[in-house]
């Protein structure tokens, strides 16, 4: 027999403070992004060697400068890999360990729910980009400054587009379907979707990979802003993503 | 039914009178579909504030949806239902309940404490999440990814989680499912502090022990209605007539001999291979027959107990004794 005092569980209800909740959601969703190989592999380990590749050897034909493309390119690869694949697959196991069943029914608020993910997300989603900005720049990399505040923009803005598809593919199917999917998908955008090649077909550009490329290469290698074609693009995909993903997105 | 309701106004009686009393969980009428199948068929049932209640049934019965639709997982078809008084999944009734979910929750990769202290963070005044890891007993566990824990670690992790916010009620699906024997123990022995600590438990089980040991009430459902409700007491209580004389012996004895051989009214059957049962008004005489008609057979009564109506017994009785798909 298992004595508790008496008093032990009296009851104290309440909800935690909104910040302190919102904290500790989106460090465990990056902690544990961050701390899973498989992860890691494809969102620094593949994004880091795509990215000397293609600095340093002419397989693949690209406008110079050369290191400020491949730069650009491999961004916009780093953001598909996490927010898109990455969450994808995180989300399909999730639900199938009742992790989204056992939230939902704490005194979490379901938009902190969202919110935490999104702000786990951009927080690796920062520390990809800075392990491959200061790869490119020891690599010859010289960014115009002036594009600062757009290549922010345009990462976060493809840090939820993406997340937002990774949501709507990881959050209606098998865990094991979305796994397979997710990776072919992430293959596919990478070949012909405009990230490092492109199919010479012409709605190619109208795909969130290849808008994400451009506009990215736009303010990383002229450090101007992106045209509205690909940011346009982008927000459609995003908004539809979204709006779909709340839907059809399941708790297990 | 009039002995039922006498029972319940004694205890009630007991219970200092509460300026509002509320009940912890009302549900009337309830209905919930998948298809066209009816998984809950006009339900009713009110738990009183700091009670245990268990929802006993068996496999398909519209337990776990009965819960589900309390803890505002599920929407129902028809019907209504109140926990505190308040809409299920409501935001202001998430940080007031605990819930348990069947077959727990978690990420694949977080360690317990991790988990633990995620869902503390959501809770205006935690326990302390290193002290509950403890008497749950998954201190030695405190590195190993969720995914790698066994089933009956996830759960107690997952009981973890139900009681760190301090909650007024607690949902507690299958809570001892795949846990041994020992958890299973401590398990009870938590519900039964958290019931001297005023908090009112929901609790499913197929275990009649479980029921019966821990519940103030027992609300018995088959095909999404209930068939019986009351304290164990009351659901177990004896006519004089209502007895078992229960033992064991060689599989395949002639059982309609026997009851030739005893006086009119009892009734004998091989209730599982080589366990039998007799039941009607057991006294001496009726020991002593079946022990010396054993003997003719040339066989030995082991086991041999005389019982009173067991909660388990009730249960069969109502539900049947047929297995469910």
């Amino acid at each position: 027999m298992t004595t508790f005092a008496p008093g032990t569980f009296k009851p104290a209800p309440g909800r935690g403070s909104l910040p302190r909740m919102l904290f500790t959601h989106a460090r465990t969703e990056a902690m544990l992004t961050l701390r899973n190989g498989e992860q890691i592999l494809l969102t620094v380990l593949i994004p880091l060697a795509l990215l000397i590749a293609l600095s340093l050897m002419s397989v693949i034909p690209m406008p110079e400068p050369r290191v400020g493309s491949a730069t650009a390119r491999i961004f916009a690869l780093a953001i598909i890999s996490s927010a898109f694949t990455g969450q994808a697959i995180a989300l399909g196991f999730d639900r199938r360990y009742g992790v989204l069943k056992r939230l939902s029914a704490s005194a979490l608020p379901r938009w902190l729910l969202v919110a935490g993910r999104v702000c786990g997300a951009l927080v690796v989603v920062a520390i990809q980009i800075a392990l491959l900005a200061v790869t490119a720049l020891l690599l010859g990399w010289r960014f115009p400054l002036a594009g600062l505040p757009w290549v922010v923009l345009l990462i976060v803005l493809g840090t939820l587009t993406f997340g937002a598809l990774g949501v709507l593919l990881g959050g209606a199917l098998r865990a094991e379907i979305v796994l397979a999917l997710a990776n072919i998908i992430w293959f596919v955008l990478l070949m012909v979707g405009g990230v490092a090649l492109s199919v010479p077909v012409s709605f190619v550009h109208l795909l969130p990979s290849a808008a994400l490329a451009q506009a990215l290469e736009t303010s990383v290698v002229h450090g101007t802003a992106p045209g509205v074609g690909p940011v346009a693009v982008l927000v459609a995909w995003g908004v539809v993503a979204g709006a779909l993903a709340t839907r059809t997105t399941k708790l297990t | 039914m009039t002995q039922l309701s006498a029972g319940r106004s004694d205890r009630l009686g007991c219970v200092p009178v509460s300026p509002n009393p509320q009940p912890a969980v009302e549900v009337s009428g309830l209905v919930k579909r998948y298809g066209s199948k009816t998984a809950v068929d006009g339900l009713d049932l009110v738990q009183q504030p700091g009670t245990v209640l268990a929802l006993l049934g068996p496999n398909g019965a519209g337990k776990t949806t009965t819960v589900e639709i309390c803890e505002g997982f599920r929407r129902a078809d028809d019907g209504s239902v109140r926990v505190l008084g308040l809409a299920p999944g409501s935001e202001e009734l998430r940080p007031r309940i605990g819930v348990m979910p069947q077959g727990g929750g978690g990420y694949p990769g977080i360690r317990a404490e991790e988990m633990l202290n995620l869902v503390a963070a959501c809770a205006k005044n935690p326990l302390d999440p290193k002290w509950l890891i403890e008497v749950l007993g998954l201190g030695g566990a405190t590195r190993t990814p969720y995914k790698r824990l066994s089933g009956g670690q996830q759960q107690r992790l997952s009981l973890a989680c139900a009681l760190i916010g301090r909650p007024e009620l607690v949902f507690l699906d299958e809570p001892t499912a795949g846990m041994d024997p020992q958890a299973r123990r401590l398990v009870w022995d938590l519900v039964a502090a958290l019931k001297d600590d005023g908090v009112a438990v929901l609790l499913t089980t197929h275990l009649m022990d479980e029921a019966e040991s821990l519940a103030d009430d027992v609300v018995i459902i088959d095909e999404g209605r209930v068939v019986a409700q009351g304290s164990p007491a009351e659901l177990t209580a004896n006519r004089p007539d209502d007895q078992q004389l229960r033992f064991r012996a060689r599989p395949g004895l002639d059982t309609t001999l026997l009851s030739a051989a005893l006086p009119e009214g009892l009734k004998v059957r091989e209730a599982t291979r080589g366990a039998y049962v007799v039941e009607g008004l057991i006294d001496p005489q009726v020991v002593s027959t079946v022990t010396s008609w054993c003997a003719q057979q040339g066989v030995l009564a082991e086991e041999l107990t005389v019982a009173k109506r067991s909660l388990e017994d009730v249960f069969l009785e109502l539900t049947g004794r047929e297995l469910r798909s």
